[in-house]
């Protein structure tokens, strides 16, 4: 046992800080972890396809469904009438059908469902049906809907100081505006529910989904039912990253909506293209801004205009475009700034969480104003970059009127800057590419600071239920549902550590609507922290009535009773903790209980965007090498260099793989992954042979990440750790500005590169005049 | 062994008859015999849905993302031994495994859940989060760790191309592939131990004989007939009595009409037991290499004798469709987007086509005539790709412009075969996909390069050309614009690597 576990384990955290395996991963490897498809199927089960819109916007004059009955194996179909509650799965704004009625606002809008004995008489027979279009004229892209004024929100401003007066008095302006794409989700299990009959009105919903609670609620709504009457599990998802936030309530209503017509068990899996096509993603923007600057490149005043491609509906678009312009300062203090973000309806599907919802396109704007500050002045980006970093104690309040009190952007840039060698690779790449004549180099070091919490203030809240059976073992849920990120064994060690157990003696279960009620979506990179809290809370419970109890039996003082690896102490009497549970059960102590826990200190105003809606930030930083080749545009990362801040990490294996997928996640969205959508409003990339999510050779030969150290959480929270599944997408923003310092030169200073910065990208960057 | 299957009746009889309609392989050291296959039913839906064996997912259904790779064991033709290789169970379709043994990720795992070196190695790495790519992962490992004894990280990126993770960002798997060599081996346990092992195949081997057939395969069922013949001859047969038939090789395209359009394929006839499609001969004068090779074989030893081809080979798809994929289906499908082609046409590579009424050459080039529509007569099928050796002086080279490097479909491919007389050019040809309906040459600018010298005044007149040659069309994949520009620098690239002015590629750089 080295010195450092010893001294953990002294300080009584066996589990928490350790770099356990994930909870499933031996399940994982043999094929054994059991996804919602996996589950054995219920007698008579009939499953889904769905019959979709193929245009953007009609009204349907007529819809023959007679092919589509009579195909072998089809069962039954259903149309809007056919549901028997309400027609939406609006998270927020009841805006979104659950199948269209009537009208088809995008292509891949949901019109129809089929149930058949097999998926594939059910995918088949879904394309037969005759639908009578009469097209009608469609907005499909965000600059037309501003144009037009549709918007599924109204547009909202941020304004502090004077913008106008100190851009017009600024000695240096640029002003530009990018087009910034968006991303697929491309969680590797694609969308799926299954809903079984239950008796008196029950349904039981088997959902791949990251708010149970609200499949729960939409699902009740859909079917007539109230929430008593549904129960929504999941135990693992393939990956969600957002899309399955909100997108996975559609799914769960149709496939309820079908198994309360039929009466039997419905399954809905959907195909991947159908998947893209038909479910949200990343927000594709198109950014104007506007800054001012000084000789020393820092910034007297900008001015953002944000209009994001919503979609169809509101969805989460509301909360997304409003982190986008809580982070479109990122780490750096913007005296005068205007901020206005549209929302813009267009038909297309409507976009939905991912991974950072909205932060990233906000910190992509700044990140490129800066980098166009320094490239004008001829500076090295990252001392432009310092120059505007929020100070300590001065310079410290956001645009929103939070103040900054946990600011260590400073000290990670200046490790990473030192550890990554920053300065002389810069020099020597500059040689290089002075006499390579196709093949340039490029680096970047962009920063991250990252507002944790909800933006609304009252999800901010999580539930825990903690049972010891007499054996001294114990069944563990939470609100929190596992995507892969590694959630439910986190808290699995905060609940071994609090009862003092080995963490083998704990069962993970599925996230329950039945179990723990209520339970916010596990998103806004919120799962550990809260529900990490909550278990504690019902574990220190049932420690404590364990403690009282001990106190009683052995007839010492409460102060004098120990939980210590496994053993307990009361006195001069040492007995193992199942013997206690044993001794505390037969004296009819209940040894189940609750957790609950709310996020201290938040709270803001919606109406103003002002207050303090994040219990604190996570920062990190990253320096990206890559090599562009001129003649194509290809490029490929060299180096990539991470310092990034997890406070002090419940499980530094988890939260490495965090880092590390995040950025990769985050390069992906900025490179490969183009979302292409033709003149009709047809996604034409909806499956990997068409959308390209990076590969193992697009991971950086040499790719070092470390995590900060001594960086405990100003904050409260579950053992002074940091929330990390979000934040470090956005290192990825690196990787960009990387490819844009190969690409400038003195015959282009400030390349106009889009993103993604595919090849084509690239070349038109370079210059788009053909020879 | 009880098991329903519900297309049809599941049986284990390892000593029953042998029954012309009855496809029988090997899982788990059992032989499993099943009769009334549907002839499109996928490997995949076979484990998930009549095996409940779920360990194997569906990602994408169409290849790309590897979540439910397999791998297949097979006897080798060249070397009567065991010849492992990893492929997409999505679109393989079940009668396909006849002969043959299949592994998933359950054949993995030993008796009491002890878990394989490639399993323990990804625990250990942290090479899991979701976990819904992992089996994929576990058995592209488990193809390298039997076939390779010390991969590069280059070789590991290769072995990997076909699995999409969304979660790690590949580094702890890549971890995972370094280490699986230093866990546990046993001694006794093929399964367990690396390519160099001591275990003999012996007894796989000849479990795999034991299943050889006189008879070819022949199965009918309601939805349809599977043909697999052993000979050209009664492939051609065949084709002649059922010219409407589907000609199966590797299914890395078919696959998709079955599991993507829901085509129902009435007859199928199957390529790869065809014995005259599946050799590979190096004369004097060409690589003659059966249609119904796979990519994987092929590109070995076309690249052997054209090592300018590497990068574009690696770059075409991924190794499990590699695997499965044949040279011949790449060529008889035809799409104007198809990476073998280019290269192919540059290096001057014929086609013999063989009919019940005989056999015929037709040189690549002249064999597609439009989007889709080639020179097959019905009843013919492509028997042979010829292609001539490379001369002393002959430079081919193939470059490919995509979004990604591994496993994507190309925007702009492009091929050159030169032989210079000093500065002089003495024959240039140059093919190109992605610019026109079909795959196709550059004549123009090809006449721009004929006889000229070989110089930067040369090849900017001959970009010219090119623009001239080609009209490119605008889509997900590419602009029209990028396509042709693209083409254009890959040219002027060309020219620069043969000066020797630039070496490396991106992807070759500091590697």
């Amino acid at each position: 046992m080295d010195a450092e576990t010893d001294s953990r384990a002294a300080a009584g955290r066996a589990a928490v800080g350790r770099p356990l395996s994930h909870d499933s991963a031996h399940l994982h490897v043999s094929g054994t972890a059991a996804y919602t498809d996996d589950l054995p199927e219920p007698r008579g089960l009939l499953h889904l396809a769905v019959g979709m819109s193929t245009e953007a916007h009609a009204r349907v004059r007529n819809i023959d469904l007679g092919d589509v009955l009579a195909a072998p194996g089809v069962v039954d179909v259903c149309v809007a009438a056919d549901i028997p509650g309400v027609n939406n799965c609006g998270p927020i704004v009841a805006d979104e059908a659950i199948l269209a009625p009537g009208e088809v606002s995008y292509v891949g809008q949901a019109m129809f469902v089929v149930a058949a004995d097999t998926v594939e008489a059910a995918r088949k027979a879904a394309r037969l049906a005759k639908v009578d279009y009469e097209r009608l004229d469609a907005i499909l892209d965000p600059l037309t809907a501003v144009e037009k004024e549709s918007f599924v929100l109204p547009s909202e401003t941020i304004n502090r100081g004077e913008p106008q007066r100190a851009l017009a008095d600024s000695p240096h302006r640029v002003q530009r505006r990018l087009e910034l794409g968006g991303q697929d989700q491309f969680y590797l299990e694609g969308q799926i529910a299954m809903v079984v009959p239950q008796e008196d009105s029950g349904l039981l919903v088997y959902s791949s989904t990251q708010h149970p609670d609200e499949v729960q609620h939409l699902v009740a709504h859909a079917t007539a039912r109230s929430a008593k009457d549904v129960v929504c599990v999941c135990r693992r998802m393939g990956g969600a990253f957002g899309g399955k936030e909100s997108q996975a309530a559609t799914i769960a209503c149709i496939a309820a909506v079908m198994c309360v017509k039929t009466g039997r068990a419905c399954k809905l899996r959907l195909d991947r293209d159908d998947d893209m096509i038909m479910t949200g993603k990343r927000h594709d923007f198109v950014i104007d801004y506007d800054v001012g600057f000084d000789d020393a490149g820092r910034i007297l005043a900008v001015d953002f205009m944000f209009a994001s491609r919503c979609g169809i509906s509101a969805d989460l678009s509301g909360p997304v475009n409003d982190r986008t312009m809580f982070h479109c300062d990122n780490a750096y203090y913007l005296e005068n700034v205007h901020i206005l973000s549209h929302r813009c309806k267009t038909n297309t599907v409507s976009n939905t969480a991912f991974r950072g919802f909205g932060g990233p396109q906000g910190m992509y704007a700044i990140e490129y104003a800066i980098d166009d500050i320094a490239r004008f002045l001829k500076k090295d980006p990252l001392e432009v970059r310092r120059r505007n970093f929020y100070g300590i104690g001065e310079r410290d309040v956001t645009q929103y009127g939070q103040k900054i009190e946990d600011n260590i952007i400073h000290d990670i840039v200046d490790r990473l800057e030192a550890d990554s060698d920053y300065q002389d690779r810069r020099r020597e790449l500059r040689e290089f590419n002075a006499t390579s004549p196709v093949l340039k180099r490029g680096i970047a070091l962009t920063p991250v600071k990252f507002g944790i919490s909800f933006t609304a203030t009252h999800l901010n809240q999580a539930g825990a239920l903690v049972h010891v059976y007499k054996d001294g073992t114990v069944h563990l849920n939470h609100g929190g549902t596992e995507m892969g990120q590694g959630l439910f064994i986190k808290v699995a060690q905060v609940v071994a550590d609090e009862l003092q157990i080995d963490i083998g003696r704990i069962r993970i279960n599925a996230a329950d609507t039945s179990k723990v009620p209520n339970a916010s979506a596990t998103a806004a990179s919120s799962g550990s922290d809260m529900n990490g809290k909550a278990a504690q809370i019902a574990a220190a419970k049932i420690r404590g009535r364990l403690t009282e109890f001990a106190a009683r039996h052995f007839a010492v003082a409460e102060s004098a009773v120990e939980f210590h690896a496994g053993r307990v102490t009361a006195g001069e009497v040492t007995l193992s903790f199942e013997e206690l549970v044993q001794l505390a059960w037969f004296d009819r102590v209940s040894l189940s209980a609750t957790g609950f826990y709310k996020t201290p200190k938040i709270h803001y105003e919606r109406e103003s965007f002002s207050g303090r809606p994040f219990f604190y930030y996570a920062y990190g930083a990253a320096v990206s090498e890559v090599v562009v080749d001129t003649l194509t545009g290809e490029h490929r990362i060299l180096r990539v260099d991470i310092v990034h801040d997890c406070g002090d990490s419940l499980n530094p294996a988890m939260d490495l793989g965090q880092i590390e997928g995040g950025f990769i996640q985050g390069a992906g969205w900025l490179t490969t992954e183009e979302l292409w959508w033709n003149e009709a409003g047809e996604l034409k990339t909806h499956a990997p042979s068409t959308y390209k999510i990076p590969t193992c050779s697009d991971l950086p030969p040499d790719f070092r990440v470390q995590m900060l150290q001594n960086s405990a959480n100003r904050e409260d929270t579950i053992y002074r750790s940091k929330a990390v599944g979000e934040p470090p997408l956005m290192l990825g923003i690196s990787v960009f500005h990387a490819i844009r310092d190969a690409i400038a030169s003195d015959a282009r200073p400030l390349p106009d590169l889009q993103a993604p910065a595919t090849p084509e990208a690239v070349m038109r960057a370079l210059g788009d005049e053909t020879p | 062994m009880e098991l329903f299957n519900v297309q049809g009746q599941l049986t284990a009889m390892s000593r029953a008859r042998i029954d012309d309609n009855t496809v029988r392989f090997v899982l788990d050291g059992e032989t499993i015999e099943l009769r009334d296959v549907a002839p499109t039913r996928t490997v995949l839906q076979f484990l998930r849905e009549d095996l409940y064996r779920t360990g194997t997912k569906e990602g994408c259904a169409e290849g790309d993302c590897g979540a439910c790779t397999v791998v297949i064991a097979e006897i080798d033709r060249a070397d009567d031994g065991l010849a492992l290789r990893a492929v997409n169970a999505c679109i393989q379709f079940l009668p396909t495994l006849d002969g043959k043994e299949l592994i998933t990720v359950e054949s993995l795992t030993g008796p009491g859940g002890n878990l394989h070196p490639v399993q323990q190695a990804m625990v250990d790495c942290h090479g899991s989060q979701c976990g819904f790519c992992t089996p994929g992962f576990v058995m592209s490992l488990f193809a390298l760790y039997k076939t390779n004894p010390e991969p590069t990280r280059v070789e590991i990126d290769d072995a990997l191309a076909g699995n999409l993770c969304r979660c790690t960002g590949y580094r702890p798997i890549i971890a995972a592939a370094r280490s699986m060599y230093d866990l546990g081996a046993e001694a006794d346990d093929w399964m367990r131990q690396p390519v160099n092992g001591p275990a003999d195949t012996g007894p796989r081997v000849e479990r795999l004989r034991s299943l050889s057939r006189d008879k070819d395969l022949e199965l009918h069922n309601g939805s349809g007939h599977f043909y697999a013949p052993s000979s050209s001859g009664a492939l051609a047969a065949l084709l002649a009595k059922n010219p409407d038939a589907t000609i199966l090789a590797g299914g890395t395209d078919v696959g998709l009409w079955v599991t993507k359009q829901h085509r129902e394929l009435k007859t199928i006839i199957y390529t790869g037991r065809v014995a005259e499609l599946s050799d590979i001969e190096v004369t004097s004068r060409y690589i003659e290499i059966g249609s119904a090779v796979t990519l994987t074989d092929a590109m070995h030893t076309i690249v052997r004798r054209y090592p300018g081809l590497d990068e574009v080979f690696r770059r075409f798809a991924s190794p499990p469709i590699r695997n499965a994929g044949t040279l011949g289906g790449n060529i008889a499908n035809g799409s104007p987007i198809g990476d073998s082609m280019p290269a192919l046409i540059a290096a001057d590579t014929s086609l013999i086509l063989r009919s019940a009424d005989g056999a015929r050459e037709v040189a690549l080039d002249d064999f597609y005539h439009d989007y889709q529509v080639n020179d097959l007569r019905p009843g013919e099928f492509i028997e042979v790709i010829r292609i001539p050796l490379p001369g002393k002086n002959t430079i081919l080279r193939s470059h490919k412009l995509s979004k990604r490097f591994d496993q994507d479909i190309s925007a702009v491919c492009t091929a050159y075969r030169l032989e210079l007389d000093g500065d002089r050019v003495q024959s240039f040809r140059m093919a190109c996909g992605g610019l026109a309906a079909t795959v196709m040459r550059a004549r123009r600018c090809e006449a721009a390069i004929t006889a000229a010298c070989w110089n930067e005044e040369t090849v900017e007149n001959a970009a010219r050309a090119l623009a001239e040659d080609f009209t490119p069309i605008t889509d997900m994949r590419a602009s029209a614009n990028y396509r042709l520009r693209g083409a254009q620098n890959l040219l002027r690239r060309f020219y620069l690597e043969t000066r020797g002015d630039i070496a490396e590629t991106v992807y070759s750089y500091g590697r």
